[in-house]
């Protein structure tokens, strides 16, 4: 999907992001896009030039539906997938993952939480195990008191206090937060400069997934982390992000300061993201199916081959956006968006843009 | 709301899973009706028997778990009187299910069987439950079908090749299937998309207006509920500790534990909160402490919540009646507490 236009290589990265303010800029994705063969000479274009930063002491969070392509994204910034074009920069030089000893010393700086705590931890091996190895081979050589002390002081940092009562314990005998204080604690051993977080809490309990995130928070402005926070929960990412990225079938859709992308969406996608979210002041009115979409499209079966991916289920869709994909770009120094009809979509974003630009 | 009967009326009913140390006490005394055609919500905590009390209400659950007290009393249109749904037998229960309560499990993936496609999968449950012939219940699967929005093309469709949010209606669908009077939803739409998950409530509540059923709707998603239920019932630790409208949960809370769940999830809507969220874990329910469960929690707390004999109480500055809750010492309008709670403390100086 590169038919943007001529001349548009840029791809939004004219805006300046709101995550920029906190630091300085850590790991890049300039135009990333990851295919996937599908056999039969189908091809699944999982992440479609993508372009973002990741700013010391700031949260960047990553918003889309299941399929998105935004766990490819991540896996990408990783080192985990290679990108089929593009390319990834780690503080201003691209990412060396040529070799195992460049690979290792990338993942020392760009560390992956994953979503699912029951899974990402080894039944058989305990808590100590499980932070000792990343010790050893991402802090040097060290005699095992001082790998011990790490190990206590990983475990304090995440608050599992005391540690000696947690470092001997099987994964099975935590609760679910536990694990995923443990995952943290885990990424945290490399010392990384940046962390991707893919849904680090969509599996753990509405009362407990706060706490987890102020403790993230936490840790961010403890050691100045980078952080991506990848959710598709829009309404987290409204207190917890900087800037929000909003993804719809491997592209970015939109982008802007959180609280203005969440409380004025501008593309019809994040529109409708925003008034799916439960919203407790709209009490026992039944729930209202958001207006934006044709009622039970499946999103994988709605994506368009040609044109704008969202124009199957965008009520404003037109001719144009059938056959053209839009490319992001700017609406205010901040805000991007990728849509030929924002001035109907979002009249007021599109005039604050024009007022506020220089 | 207490027009007559209750369609479902569940009184001290308590359910332990014996273990080898002790028994784990995970539905304790709890006290909750069902009117027809009401959307009650069941919010808690993983862990807090909430998905126990209900199976267990439709005696689902197989040893080690027991139902050690209480009674389950149901009035439904098609059966004459009140059925004790404790004292039925096999044959009795098998009446029962799906035909009177139906239930939604939570993971369709899992509930659904692999290697049968759509079609028929429905129809071995109606030709099971209804002794309908094969022919005409393929056609009753189409239509259920219809019922729930998925095309008729996709009957031939295995579990695996339907997306999350088609699964679960497909699970919606052979609830609806003898059109019962009771549907029992445990986290439906947990694992969807929010989009996906709002398309699908709209339609649960389509589908109850017109078929005029029950629901007992089970998450551990309050801001859901708010939305979607006439009434809420908050579950902590296997006893319910308040029930009240949703309107009144949602401005007026009293029990601690409801501000701490209503504190709990960021909110798109309305200006930006303070969030406080819940610090610290569920008790062990094998050795649960002396009076009220939430106490090592609770901000609110002092040395008579250790005391204290944990039943629901009338709230006594609410208009309704049927607003009760399980603490004794907090109002809608008591102050949050300066401190934080005993167990945040100790790890806060940590």
């Amino acid at each position: 999907m590169t038919a943007n236009g001529s001349g548009e290589h840029a791809h939004g990265r004219e805006v300046v992001s709101a995550a920029a303010a906190r630091g300085p800029l850590a790991l890049e994705a300039v135009s990333i896009s990851k295919d996937f063969r599908l056999g039969h000479g189908q091809v699944l274009h999982a992440v479609r030039g993508v372009s973002f930063g990741l700013y010391q002491g700031a949260v960047v969070a990553l918003v889309g539906e299941s399929g998105s392509g935004k766990s490819t994204a991540a896996r990408l910034l990783a080192g985990q997938e290679r990108p089929t074009s593009g390319e990834i920069r780690l503080d201003g030089a691209p990412a060396d993952l040529s070799t195992r000893r460049a690979f290792r010393r990338y993942k020392s700086e760009v560390q992956l939480v994953f979503q699912d705590p029951f899974s990402s931890l080894n039944p058989a091996h305990t808590v100590r195990h499980h932070l000792e190895r990343p010790v050893r081979l991402h802090q040097g050589r060290k005699t095992r008191a001082e790998v011990a002390r790490e190990v206590t002081a990983l475990l304090e940092q995440v608050r599992l206090v005391p540690a000696n009562q947690f470092d001997e314990k099987y994964p099975h005998e935590l609760s679910g937060g536990q694990r995923q204080r443990v995952s943290f604690a885990r990424a945290l051993a490399a010392k990384p400069s940046v962390l991707l977080a893919d849904e680090p809490v969509s599996m753990l309990d509405v009362s407990i997934r706060l706490e987890m995130l102020s403790l993230l928070d936490d840790l961010r402005q403890r050691f100045q982390l980078a952080l991506l926070y990848i959710t598709h929960d829009i309404a987290s990412a409204r207190y917890f992000a900087d800037e929000v990225l909003v993804m719809y079938a491997g592209e970015i859709v939109e982008r802007g300061p959180a609280e203005e992308l969440t409380q004025q969406p501008a593309h019809p996608y994040t529109q409708l993201l925003v008034a799916s979210a439960p919203d407790p002041d709209n009490l026992g009115g039944a729930p209202r199916t958001a207006a934006a979409t044709p009622p039970r499209q499946p999103a994988a079966a709605a994506t368009a081959e040609r044109g704008c991916p969202f124009s199957p289920r965008c009520p404003l869709a037109i001719d144009r956006c059938r056959s053209d994909d839009p490319a992001l770009l700017p609406v205010s120094p901040t805000r991007a968006a990728a849509c030929w009809r924002l001035d109907v979509a979002a009249p007021e974003v599109v005039a604050a843009g024009r007022e506020g630009a220089p | 709301m207490s027009a007559g009967a209750p369609v479902l009326d569940i009184t001290d009913f308590s359910v332990v899973y014996r273990t080898p140390g002790a028994d784990v006490r995970a539905v304790n005394q709890v006290n909750l009706a069902l009117h027809t055609g009401e959307v009650v919500g069941l919010a808690g905590e993983s862990g807090s028997g909430k998905s126990t009390l209900a199976y267990a209400v439709c005696r689902l659950l197989r040893a080690p778990a027991l139902i050690t007290g209480g009674s389950v009393t149901y009035r439904g249109r098609r059966v004459a009187g009140p059925t004790d749904v404790l004292q039925l037998d096999t044959r009795e229960l098998r009446q029962l299910r799906w035909r009177e309560i139906a239930i939604v499990f939570q993971s369709a993936m899992n509930a659904l069987n692999p290697v049968l496609n759509v079609r028929d999968q429905i129809t071995d449950a109606i030709h099971a439950h209804l002794r309908m012939p094969r022919r005409a219940a393929a056609d009753k699967a189409a239509s259920l079908l219809d019922l729930v929005g998925i095309p008729r093309t996709r009957l031939r469709s295995y579990p695996h090749e339907l997306s999350g949010g088609m699964r679960q209606r497909v699970m919606i669908a052979m609830a609806l299937a003898a059109d019962p009077e009771i549907i029992i939803m445990d986290e439906p739409t947990t694992a969807l998309d929010v989009v996906v998950q709002r398309d699908i409530l709209a339609q649960i509540v389509e589908l109850k207006e017109s078929l005029d059923f029950t629901i007992l709707f089970i998450t551990h998603d309050l801001s859901l509920l708010l939305e979607l239920a006439d009434r809420i019932a908050v579950m902590y630790a296997g006893q319910l500790m308040e029930v009240g409208t949703a309107a009144e949960l949602h401005h007026e809370p009293a029990h601690p534990y409801s501000r701490g769940l209503l504190n709990s999830f960021p909110s798109l809507h309305g200006a930006r909160r303070d969030l406080a969220g819940i610090p610290g874990t569920p008790p062990d329910l094998r050795h649960p402490p002396e009076g009220c469960p939430f106490v090592p929690r609770c901000g609110y707390s002092t040395d008579a919540c250790r005391t204290v004999d944990m039943h629901l109480e009338r709230v006594a500055s609410s208009p309704d009646p049927e607003h009760v809750t399980a603490c004794p010492f907090v109002l809608p309008r008591t102050p949050a507490p300066e401190r934080l709670s005993a167990q945040a403390e100790q790890e806060f100086r940590a």
